[in-house]
């Protein structure tokens, strides 16, 4: 088949500090309008700092030049087909970028008065009830930072719940198909993670839940859909049984792509659940973040939620701390707003059947995929999935080629591979999120590539071991990184 | 549909290559009774343009430091961004991509978080530097945990000039764990943590001590004889700095006996966004390494021997060792971090420098200008930029009717110290321009 | 992949060589092999003291971690320092050079369940 990539050119870049001229500066700091202090004389001696050693001197085009290189070594959303499974990689909407540069939401301090904050407070305010309405939850917080950030905070409020009661309870059941942030942020919150089997149908089973739990079980956290991309078809029976115990259902809401205006958490028996904006909500990623992991929760729970609290009083907004039940704050100040103001911008734009139409779309593309490419590479399980589908290396290990080769020489094809070995559940496992915003032809191509790669696997082998080839960098070499540890650069500045 | 690019030829395509005839034929072992009836309770979408309207209006609904001049810090800085941060980091290679799990299609952003740990070394003076945490108080609170794996001991011990939402974010991280904490009182005169008074808080169960340098109330503490005292009781010093910009002058943490350097490099290149997304640091000793938190990127070679970069020591983290991870942190705020890599480059060391002297010059007479009209430093101690005020009248009104001056005069510190009921914390920045702060004196003086 | 027939084994995949009262541990062969290069090993102080099933130590690959589980309880005589320095010696002669601790035998009924060379290789075979 034809390949995405063609012939380009790539620079090569030393590291910055290797560019570093002493005695340049780039963008040179305002002049003293003020008397210049005597910095020797105002700070003790033993404070005050001798030199800056190795930090770079290099001129403004310099600098630009330098960071424009390196961004032509990565591969982005806007770059080409993104499909990493579990990280909802749909187009991040260029309006959004623009409205979130608006002076009135980048230039306002965290500490100015209410009334001059009147329109964050209300886009705030805002969020929190579409993402109450979409979650069928009954209140929501947008402190925390990311999808962690917010299941500890979830965690943290049920530990809490149950010390106020003066019962504290001891345990968390996570299933093994868990993203790992679950049982680390179940033991940050304080609990032991007790894993359960999804057996058999990729699904956890009532059964299996029942084995597990006791009256020492604060929560069973699981994600819905799960990460094998199959709705947990026993969720209100599993959320009875938690239930009936006198625990909470925590779900991670990291899948909510699959599901939005198709079903609610809430009615499903959830009592908690994050939301991760930079995923469902076409928050960018930024190369690993900023992210934003608000949080919603059942009545019950409402009074644990961290302060501060937006109300609405009359037509104004306030933020209000005393809440004496709450498990305190995650961060300082309120979370990342301008995070916030693009999923807000992202949802009036959609509308509720925008969104429902994102959802059943996602869930088409994934089966699409799923249908077109069981055969050539082993599903994990021949269901109908939801947002994304797994399968693995299972019909190549004949030809002595593993998901990791796959996954490279997609590469070559101009595509970012899917994520791999991931769930652990499902060894050598490919995981591929289409997302709703990529087109038929799109997928056909990606679907061309992948079943060229599998002949390939049949047919030279070594054009899979050997790849990625057209990259800049070949295959990194990670246990080099790892046993001769280089952290930061250690040159001598010029 | 917005951004939904199917017709309805595809879809039908995509149906028949599905082998169904409606999604619903895919649905349908969701349990039917649970599914949403009708549409969800939302506002009807709107085109880009209404939208764009509609965001501007509540943008509007907003004053921002550019409309009003601002005093304002206590940990989130207003300081200039030179425009080559925007632009640079508005390249979509960049802040449209994952996390760089792919070394050889992310070697921008390996590169350039491998630069940015050794910025951060550069300026703290420490070993070795993480890719970045979520803020500067979720990054005290993990240094804290990371203090007690590393010494195996519980107490905590907050210097009440911390910056309070620090502390609390400390004490709501360590719920789960115990938490074992004390706070030791800042001195009333010198607005800083007392040596003498460190010596009495701290003992043999201590795992580390928390200092912010400079403090919350913008004084400058005497971390290196904070050091030694809690080294004597092999405890670990954690140092926080939240006006990162204060270590182009300031001896850095790591020549004063910091253990873990922690803070929040929001001043460089990132907005104040009403408080985020900020920027949260970490930088340690090299023997802490495998205690460390969050995402680190090693130097190494692809399979040709040319230079690379992937992120490295990994089986610390989450998605390999799960509940015994030394954090749960994933996501974090990479792009801030370009964000500030690419300020602190534009300034370079001469730059940086001067910056630091600028704000502290601007600082130094805002306080002569504001000691003229009456209003004194609380306390004795030196600062960089920030200092804190006692006024004659209720801070809150007197903040009240500066606005009306269009000047947000600071921050009333009665709501955290109840004691500081007629204090004011004010900053300074290179954004201040002297004719501001003469104005400011002025209202004051009438006020 | 070698199972020596002179060593006894563990369902955790740990070796251990007898002689005299000194037990000899270290990690198999398909152990290494699973867990792919080995970039870091952490072991007990020598002078330490180890117990039967519990974890002595870590061993981890850039993409995996793996408690070690102590076949025996005693007291740790010596400890293979080499291979904290090179761990890579754990995939290139795990049986040999990359040796982890070596054990006084406190009682052999410790030793009464460990696995023969052949009913370990079995018992792999099963696993997979
Ligand atoms: C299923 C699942 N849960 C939780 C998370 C954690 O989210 P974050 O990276 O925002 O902390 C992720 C993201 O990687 C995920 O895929």
């Amino acid at each position: 088949m034809e390949a995405n990539g063609t012939k380009g050119l790539l620079l090569n870049e030393p590291l910055i500090f290797e560019k570093s001229s002493e005695g340049r500066v780039g963008v040179e700091p305002a002049s003293f309008d003020v008397p210049r202090a005597d910095a020797a004389a105002l700070i003790p001696g033993g404070l005050l700092r001798d030199g800056l050693d190795g930090f770079p001197d290099l001129s403004e085009i310099d600098t630009v030049r330098h960071y424009t290189r390196l961004s032509q070594w990565n591969f982005g959303l806007d770059s080409g087909f993104y499909p990493l499974g579990s990280c909802t990689m749909k187009y991040n909407p260029k309006v959004n970028e623009d409205i979130a540069g608006m002076t009135g939401f980048t230039r306002i301090h965290p500490y100015q008065s209410e009334d001059l904050s009147q329109g964050a407070l209300e886009v705030m305010y805002e969020l929190e009830a579409y993402l109450a309405e979409i979650s069928g939850m009954d209140a929501v917080t947008l402190q925390p930072s990311a999808g962690a950030h917010g299941e500890l905070c979830g965690l943290l409020m049920i530990a809490e719940y149950f010390k106020s009661k003066g019962r504290p309870r001891t345990k968390v059941i996570i299933p093994d198909t868990a993203h790992g942030t679950n049982p680390a942020s179940s033991h940050l919150a304080g609990f032991k993670v007790v894993p359960v089997k999804s057996e058999g149908k990729g699904v956890l089973t009532v059964e299996a839940v029942k084995a597990a739990i006791d009256r020492e079980t604060a929560a069973v956290m699981l994600t819905n859909p799960n990460t094998l991309g199959l709705f947990e078809s026993h969720i209100k029976e599993i959320a009875d049984l938690v239930h009936s115990k006198g625990g909470f259902l925590y779900c991670d809401g990291a899948n909510l792509n699959a599901i939005m205006g198709i079903m609610k958490l809430g009615d499903l028996g959830v009592d908690v659940v994050q939301f991760n904006l930079h995923k469902t909500f076409s928050t960018p990623h930024g190369g690993g973040g900023p992210g934003s992991g608000p949080v919603g929760v059942r009545l019950v729970l409402e009074p644990y939620l961290p302060v501060p609290r937006i109300k609405k009083a009359g037509k104004k907004f306030k933020l209000v701390t005393d809440r004496p039940k709450s498990i305190g704050r995650l961060k300082a100040f309120y979370g990342n707003f301008s995070i916030m103001v693009r999923a807000y911008s992202y949802i009036r734009r959609m509308g509720g059947e925008g969104l429902k139409r994102a959802s059943e779309t996602a869930i088409l593309n994934a089966n699409y995929i799923k249908e077109r490419l069981k055969g050539t590479y082993q599903l994990a399980f021949d269901r109908p999935c939801m947002h994304e589908c797994v399968f693995s290396d299972k019909l190549q290990q004949a030809d002595g080629v593993s998901t990791m080769d796959v996954a490279k020489r997609l590469i070559d094809y101009g595509y970012h591979p899917p994520t791999v070995y991931f769930p652990l559940v499902v060894p050598g496992a490919i995981m591929v999120e289409p997302t709703e915003t990529e087109s038929l032809e799109t997928m056909d191509k990606f679907i061309e590539a992948m079943r060229a790669i599998a002949q390939e696997a049949k047919t030279n082998p070594e054009l899979l071991k050997n790849a990625p080839a057209n990259t800049r960098v070949q295959r990194v070499d990670e246990t080099r990184a790892a046993r001769e540890p280089v952290l930061k650069w250690t040159g001598v500045k010029k | 549909m917005p951004y939904i690019p199917h017709t309805d030829k595809d879809i039908s395509v995509i149906l028949k290559a599905i082998g169904v005839s409606s999604l619903d034929d895919i649905l349908g072992s969701l349990p039917a009774g649970l599914r949403v009836k009708g549409s969800l309770n939302l506002p009807k979408g709107l085109s880009e343009q209404e939208l764009k309207s509609l965001l501007k209006g509540l943008s509007g609904k907003n004053s921002t430091v550019e409309e009003y001049t601002s005093f304002l810090g206590a940990g989130a800085y207003n300081h200039y961004i030179p425009s080559v941060v925007a632009s640079l980091i508005s390249r979509s290679e960049f802040y449209t991509s994952y996390t760089p799990y792919q070394p050889e299609l992310a070697q921008g952003t390996l590169q350039a978080i491998f630069e940015y740990q050794t910025l951060v070394c550069q300026l703290t003076a420490m070993d070795v530097s993480n890719a970045s945490l979520y803020d500067g108080a979720s990054a005290t609170a993990e240094a804290v945990l990371m203090a007690r794996r590393i010494t195996g001991r519980h107490g905590v011990v907050l210097s009440s000039a911390l910056h309070p939402e620090y502390r609390d974010t400390v004490k709501t991280y360590l719920k789960g764990s115990g938490d074992h904490i004390s706070e030791v009182m800042y001195c009333t005169e010198e607005g800083r943590t007392l040596p003498g008074a460190l010596e009495g808080a701290i003992n043999d169960n201590t795992a580390c001590v928390v200092v912010q340098h400079p403090n919350f109330f913008g004084s400058l503490e005497d971390v290196g004889e904070l050091a030694r005292i809690i080294h004597e009781k092999k405890g670990l010093l954690i140092v926080v700095t939240n006006e990162a910009v204060s270590l182009g002058l300031l001896k850095p943490p790591g020549e004063l006996g910091a253990d873990i350097a922690v803070g929040d490099n929001q001043s460089f290149g990132n907005p104040l966004s009403y408080g985020g997304p900020h920027l949260g640091f970490m930088a340690t000793k090299t023997e802490y390494i495998r205690q460390m938190p969050g995402r680190l990127v090693g130097q190494t070679v692809d399979k040709n021997g040319q230079t690379a970069f992937c992120l490295t020591f990994a089986t610390r983290e989450q998605h390999i060792r799960r509940e015994r991870a030394t954090s749960n942190i994933c996501t974090n705020h990479g792009l801030c971090a370009l964000a500030a890599s690419i300020h602190m480059v534009s300034l370079g060391s001469k730059g940086l420098k001067t910056l630091a002297l600028l704000n502290l010059s601007k600082a130094e007479y805002l306080k002569e200008r504001l000691s003229s009209a009456g209003v004194k430093p609380a306390f004795t101690s030196q600062t960089f930029n920030e200092f804190t005020v006692k006024v004659e009248k209720d801070p809150d009104s007197l903040l009240k009717s500066l606005l009306k001056k269009r000047i947000m005069g600071g921050l009333s510190l009665k709501k955290f110290h109840p004691v500081l009921s007629s204090h004011l914390l004010v900053a300074a920045t290179e954004l201040n321009s002297r004719e501001e702060i003469d104005r400011f004196a002025e209202e004051l003086a009438k006020a | 992949m070698e199972f020596p027939k002179d060593l006894k084994y563990t369902k955790e995949h740990e070796w251990v060589k007898v002689e005299g009262n000194t037990a000899t541990v270290g990690i198999t062969d398909y152990a290494q092999d699973s867990l792919g290069d080995v970039v870091y090993v952490e072991l007990p102080p020598e002078g330490g003291s180890v117990t039967k099933n519990e974890p002595f130590g870590v061993v981890e690959s850039v993409k995996a971690v793996s408690d070690l589980y102590s076949p025996l309880s005693g007291n740790v005589t010596e400890v293979n320092d080499a291979i904290i320095d090179s761990p890579e010696a754990i995939n290139e002669d795990p049986y040999g050079d990359a040796w982890m601790i070596k054990v006084e035998i406190g009682s052999d009924d410790d030793l009464a369940d460990l696995l023969t060379a052949d009913e370990y290789q079995k018992f792999i075979e099963e696993e997979k």
